[in-house]
């Protein structure tokens, strides 16, 4: 019988996990994913986690509680840099750890280090690394990670024609996506795709005759092009895509708003709102609209408001 | 050109004695205060950190004060800090202020953007020049931090209160207007022999604490609510895990605290793995080290949304568990009460002081004097917040 290897899904889930699947499952080993999140997900998560930690984490604590007593071992790779001269949060350089000093008993945590600044040779040889725990060929694990690849790339392709990432996971059919308004949902993917997080936003706003546009559905060339555009450069990657995203839809107008998603204490958001604001009162081309969500959100708080924006969206077209 | 800067502990006397030396004309901002702060609210975002609130409160000031230059450090990641230099100008730019911000990016963003920012801010000087410059700034910032360091120690065993901080006021008055070596040299001498002359009564069994954390709150006693001043009144020996020449100082080796970033990185180890930007690793590294040099208790101080320190926050009680050592955490942010901070600063000190009192009936050994002053005086400062 093959270990089985728990997936939060969770944090950078939304990203890569066709990788991270097909990746262990060539070393030979069995997925098993985190449910979605749910009421007691969030609040097993958020009775463990340090007060202070942003919703996204305590979030993921408490996928890590969901999968304990189901595999042999989680998933919680250290995902330092994932390109040249960048970094990821800070939380992502410490989850292994962070996940580990949870004050609970957990199963064996699998920690390979991602880490691009150091150059490809040291990247690989981190992965090779890793996958000795499961089999001594090297050639495998090269195999393995390079279906791995290769899977991400299917991903990313459906991404940009436009499935969101749970829809491209389940290979499901994209839904449909046609409204009067377009609106662009700025924010880390683990805030726009998780429907727990944002109380479901994207299925209401294609409900309220809405279609979406997210930054998965943009080419990475232009984001990164965009992102240049600030005086100085951004050293978190996927901060530099929320933010080529937001700026790509002030200049060409392509969406009628912009609602940026940010989750309450997180560091990054902190600057980048500001940024986002700032290039917004100086355009004057797109209204931007920035949603705070904690643990303490309201549905009905939520709905109002967004409404409302969308109101003033339609106003404006007319 | 006027150059001006946000405080930081003893930053300003860094700083104007580089820029004298440098012949740049300064305007040093009014010390922080409760304006400051209320100043840098009104137009920070409201997750950003405390320190980023409280310099651009600093900045404010400056400007009215006639500054037209803002100088702020840069950075490469993945703390904030590195780009709060942007976010500044940024804010600042919308608010209306007029100004020009030199922002002094390490030599890893490239060697060449880092000299250039070192010729702009030292005109006409040659690369060698400024090098002296530099190295005669650092000899002096580390002098000053010696001097601090011995304040924080020592200070519990004063005998008359008081006489520490006054000996450390005169002492820092001491060594400001020194500028050759030689003149660094001897003030720090004097400076020394001053602080030595305080009347101390080293028997005196004191607590011996940790106080860790985030660079900016543990180096500026506004933000801090003076808190090393309080402690080292109420009879508790201190040790610090960041000064300031360490700090802006390229090297591991941390001359002032003398432990080098390898060795605090080693013994973070087993509790968290891989640097996480800002002092995190640190905060842990020094929690293990305290322990293991038989510290009665570790505080641990960091603004409230700080990404680091909140990690070395989840990662501490593991730590405190594993090595028996208290810890207690405190969360700063603009809504933080100075009363409400030392009534819980007071309770961890009882729990130390009953913890060293049943440790020493274990060994037989004396009675633990701790806090002789305790509950005569909670209001040292003169303001609510920091020094007078």
């Amino acid at each position: 019988m093959n270990a089985t290897v728990g997936i939060p899904q969770a944090l950078l889930f939304y990203k890569y996990y066709p990788l991270w699947e097909t990746f262990l499952k060539e070393l030979g080993v069995d997925i098993v994913v985190s449910n979605p999140t749910t009421k007691k997900i969030v609040n097993s998560g958020t009775s463990l986690a340090e007060n202070e930690l942003c919703l996204p984490v305590k979030i993921f604590f408490g996928h890590l509680v969901d999968l304990k007593d189901r595999v042999d071992a989680i998933f919680v790779p250290r995902v330092v840099s994932v390109e040249r001269g960048t970094y990821t949060c800070p939380k992502f350089l410490g989850l292994p750890d962070l996940a580990r000093s949870l004050d609970t008993q957990l199963p064996k945590i699998l920690d390979p280090v991602f880490n691009s600044r150091l150059g490809r040779k040291r990247f690989y040889e981190s992965i090779f690394d890793f996958g000795k725990q499961f089999t001594k060929s090297k050639f495998r694990i090269w195999r393995a990670w390079m279906a791995g690849v290769s899977a991400q790339k299917a991903y990313q392709k459906k991404l940009l024609a436009g499935a969101t990432p749970i829809e491209a996971i389940a290979d499901e059919q994209v839904s449909t996506n046609n409204g009067d308004l377009k609106i662009g949902l700025a924010g880390h993917p683990y805030n726009v795709h998780d429907p727990y997080i944002n109380l479901n936003l994207i299925k209401k706003l294609k409900k309220w005759g809405v279609s979406v546009a997210t930054e998965e559905m943009i080419p990475p060339k232009i984001l990164e092009h965009e992102a240049n555009r600030l005086p100085k450069r951004l050293f978190w990657s996927y901060e530099r895509e929320v933010v080529g995203a937001a700026f790509h839809w002030m200049r060409n107008k392509s969406v009628d708003g912009i609602i940026y998603i940010l989750s309450f204490a997180c560091g990054q958001d902190s600057l980048i709102q500001v940024l986002l604001e700032s290039e917004a009162k100086k355009r004057k081309s797109v209204p931007l609209m920035s949603l705070v969500i904690d643990e303490h959100s309201g549905e009905a708080g939520m709905i109002t408001r967004v409404e409302a924006f969308i109101d003033m969206l339609r106003w404006r077209a007319v | 050109m006027k150059v001006t800067f946000p405080h930081m502990g003893t930053i300003d006397l860094v700083l104007s004695d580089l820029f004298d030396r440098t012949g740049l004309e300064y305007i040093i901002p009014p010390r922080t205060s409760e304006r400051t702060l209320q100043l840098g609210l009104r137009y920070s975002p409201e997750f950003a950190c405390l320190p980023l609130k409280i310099t651009l409160g600093n900045f404010i000031e400056a400007l009215e004060a006639g500054a037209d230059t803002l100088l702020m450090a840069g950075g490469v990641g993945p703390c904030r800090f590195g780009y709060y230099a942007e976010v500044q100008k940024c804010i600042l730019k919308e608010a209306g202020y007029d100004f020009d911000m030199i922002i002094l990016e390490p030599p890893a963003m490239g060697w060449k953007l880092f000299i250039d920012t070192l010729r702009l801010l030292a005109p006409g000087k040659s690369i060698r020049q400024i090098w002296r410059i530099i190295k005669t700034g650092f000899r002096k910032a580390r002098a000053i931090d010696e001097l601090e360091k011995y304040v924080l120690k020592y200070r519990a065993y004063e005998v008359k209160r008081g006489d520490m901080t006054k000996a450390y006021k005169k002492a820092l008055e001491i060594i400001k207007p020194a500028i050759t070596d030689e003149e660094i040299t001897e003030a720090r001498e004097e400076a020394f022999s001053i602080l030595e002359g305080v009347e101390k009564d080293l028997g005196r069994p004191c607590l011996k604490v940790g106080i860790i954390g985030e660079f900016y709150l543990l180096l500026e006693p506004f933000a801090n609510f003076g808190i090393e001043e309080y402690l080292g009144n109420m009879g508790i020996s201190l040790e610090r895990s960041v000064y300031l020449s360490d700090w802006i100082s390229p090297s591991s080796k941390n001359l002032i605290m003398g432990i080098s970033d390898q060795e605090v990185a080693q013994a973070a180890r087993p509790y968290l793995n891989h640097f996480v930007g800002g002092e995190g690793l640190p905060s842990v590294g020094h929690t293990v080290i305290y322990a293991k040099e038989g510290f009665d208790g570790v505080i641990h101080l960091f603004p409230f949304t700080c990404m680091p320190d909140t990690i070395a926050k989840s990662i501490l009680p593991k730590v405190s568990r594993d090595y028996d050592i208290p810890v207690i955490s405190f969360v700063i942010d603009e809504q933080t009460g100075r009363a409400g901070l030392i009534t819980r600063l007071e309770a961890f000190i009882d729990l130390l002081a009953s913890r060293r009192k049943q440790k020493s009936k274990l060994h037989k050994e004396h009675d633990v004097l701790v806090n002789p002053r305790f509950g005569v005086d909670v209001t040292l400062s003169n303001s609510e917040r920091g020094l007078a």
